[in-house]
């Protein structure tokens, strides 16, 4: 920060101690290191340093094939890895005018919303342990596990997912997969009940994260926040009703809104999230019921991998095959934006192709980069338990943080 | 939802600024258009302040590197509309051996970080910002590493030369 009032130790004049608030462990939040100015227990002012896990994606994205950059998307936002990851396939599927069938957009809605419940578990469970209350965390993971079980169930992977294809999934769901789902929504509502109840009018939860973090609508705006944080202060921004994708306009759900945009706030907003996450996933349900069975992918066959016992046995699917991958097939020479809600905001895939089998440019509009930001200044002024369980409310992903 | 629409939007543009924008193009519905370095602040601060358009929300900078190109660096960003749920793209072409641009840190203070990034990965001066130094790079690199003529990978290891695999 510009004034940072750095004297050195030795200096008489110094009053104030110097703190290295991390770098973390990369199994707690992430690396983060924040070099703050404390008087006492107040913060005076702080400079975040970030970038301790940057793999430079974008540069490495203009060197692959479209399709070997779903696995680049996984690894920013962790916690959610499947929403980056229908993100990324739904760029493309846009750059490429594919249509999916309305059972890939549900079976898609399906995925990304169980994503964003197990994102949310998991900030919310962070924020019960950073405010002294462990046993809320416990309960949460054990639900997080059932939902890593249905991603088993669908991809074969649990964290890092590569889940879908450009043009849908790479198999249908199976039937042990939509049991899981359906056991999922009869047995986690009464726990996330159980959590709330612990929590929600917990007057030593209250008490530590009330007021905590205040931050006005205005002043979110100007600092381009996103996501569930952006929402606590009461702006009604959500990507998936302001531009549906997937076939999100055909749900009805709420988004729930905070009023003081507060440590309480968010986790008040995350929660009631994850109730309206229930309701569309539900509703996904009944509607893939009408939908014809077994459609799991757009029929594009220049894009989507032929299955491997046909193109053995099949003289298009084997041509198909070898045009896949050896990238020989002309894509749009043009420029194309797509922007799906993420766990913790706006996720932004800017691609630039010039009809090559990589894109030119592609950058990542990633809403914990541009949330973070506004740490640090916010911090002055606050006493460091507080900066504490801010950073846990803000939900910033480490991976995603420095891509 | 939107209250107003593309045309509208180029309609208040070019009124205003005429021919300091270049022809929109709209790529996906998204519209497009460019400015000069001199004129970028003005028009951004026209899109943001104006009472009907509205652009309140800055969602992101970046920039982009064409090399053969006289101006070969682009400086890109997207702005959106909240209230009118309309998003447009502001492109801005600088030369690439002297990349100087003011900063919007001055209209967002999210701008801050979205800069720095920029700077650290193209090496564009935002002349103006508060603190433009290298943000996800280490403090001691010399390159802007996103720029086309650096290569992925080091060209000089020998641990994937052709002989080593009979070729």
């Amino acid at each position: 920060m510009i004034n940072h009032p750095v004297l050195s130790d030795n200096d008489p004049q110094k009053e104030t101690i110097t703190l290295n608030l991390g770098p973390t462990h990369p199994a707690t939040h992430g690396v983060f290191q924040n070099i703050l100015e404390m008087d006492g227990e107040r913060i005076v002012s702080g400079v975040s340093t970030i970038g301790y896990i940057h793999r430079a994606f974008e540069k490495i994205a203009e060197h692959r094939p479209f399709y070997q950059i779903t696995p680049l998307t996984d690894r920013m936002n962790y916690c959610s890895s499947p929403i980056n990851n229908m993100g990324w396939h739904m760029t493309v599927e846009k750059l490429l005018n594919i249509k999916t069938p309305k059972r890939v957009d549900y079976l898609r809605v399906i995925v990304m919303e169980l994503a964003r419940i197990s994102d949310h578990l998991i900030c919310n469970g962070i924020l019960g342990v950073d405010t002294g209350a462990f046993s809320g965390f416990l309960y949460l993971m054990e639900e997080r596990e059932h939902i890593y079980e249905i991603y088993e169930e669908i991809c074969g992977a649990r964290l890092t997912t590569n889940i879908g294809r450009i043009g849908g999934f790479e198999r249908d769901f199976n039937d042990i997969a939509f049991a899981k789902i359906k056991k999922f929504l009869v047995k986690f509502p009464p726990i996330l009940k159980e959590f709330e109840t612990l929590f929600n009018r917990n007057r030593i939860f209250i008490e530590r994260t009330s007021g905590v973090a205040a931050v006005d609508p205005e002043v979110a705006l100007n600092y381009s926040w996103s996501g569930p944080i952006l929402r606590a202060t009461g702006v009604d921004y959500d990507v998936r009703v302001n531009e549906p994708y997937s076939s999100y306009e055909d749900f009805d759900f709420d988004i729930p809104v905070g009023t003081t945009g507060d440590v309480y706030d968010r986790y008040i907003v995350r929660n009631e999230e994850m109730w309206q996450s229930l309701r569309i996933i539900q509703q996904a349900l009944d509607k893939i019921e009408k939908e014809p069975k077994g459609v799991f992918h757009a029929d594009v066959p220049e894009f989507y991998l032929p299955p491997k016992e046909e193109v053995y046995n099949n003289m298009e699917a084997l041509i198909y095959h070898f045009k896949i991958v050896m990238g020989e097939i002309d894509t749009p020479k043009t420029e194309v934006y797509h922007a799906v809600e993420g766990g913790n905001g706006e996720l932004g895939f800017y691609l630039v192709n010039d009809g090559g089998r990589s894109p030119y440019r592609l950058h990542f509009r990633r809403p914990s980069f541009i949330n973070y930001q506004m740490y640090a200044p916010m911090s002055a002024g606050m006493l460091l338990s507080d900066a504490i369980i801010n950073m846990s409310s803000l939900n910033v992903i480490a991976g995603e943080l420095d891509a | 939802m939107g209250k107003i629409n593309n045309q509208q939007v180029i309609q208040s543009l070019t009124s205003k600024f005429g021919d300091r924008i270049t022809v929109p193009t709209e790529p996906f519905g998204l519209l497009t258009f460019g400015t000069s370095a001199d004129n970028i602040l003005d028009v951004l601060r026209f899109l943001k302040e104006d009472g009907e358009l509205k652009f309140n929300y800055l969602t992101d900078i970046t920039a982009i590197h064409f090399p053969e190109l006289e101006l070969s660096i682009g400086v890109i960003y997207h702005i959106h509309s909240l209230t009118n749920n309309i998003r447009v793209r502001v492109k801005v072409f600088i030369d690439g051996n002297d990349p100087r641009i003011p900063t919007a840190t001055s209209l967002w203070e999210g701008a801050n970080w979205m800069e720095r990034e920029t700077y650290d990965f193209f090496g564009v001066n935002f002349e103006g910002h508060p603190n433009l130094v290298r943000i996800l790079n280490v403090d001691e690199m010399t390159v802007f590493p996103m720029r086309r003529e650096y290569p992925l990978e080091d060209p000089n290891r020998v641990d994937k030369k052709d002989y080593f695999f009979g070729r």
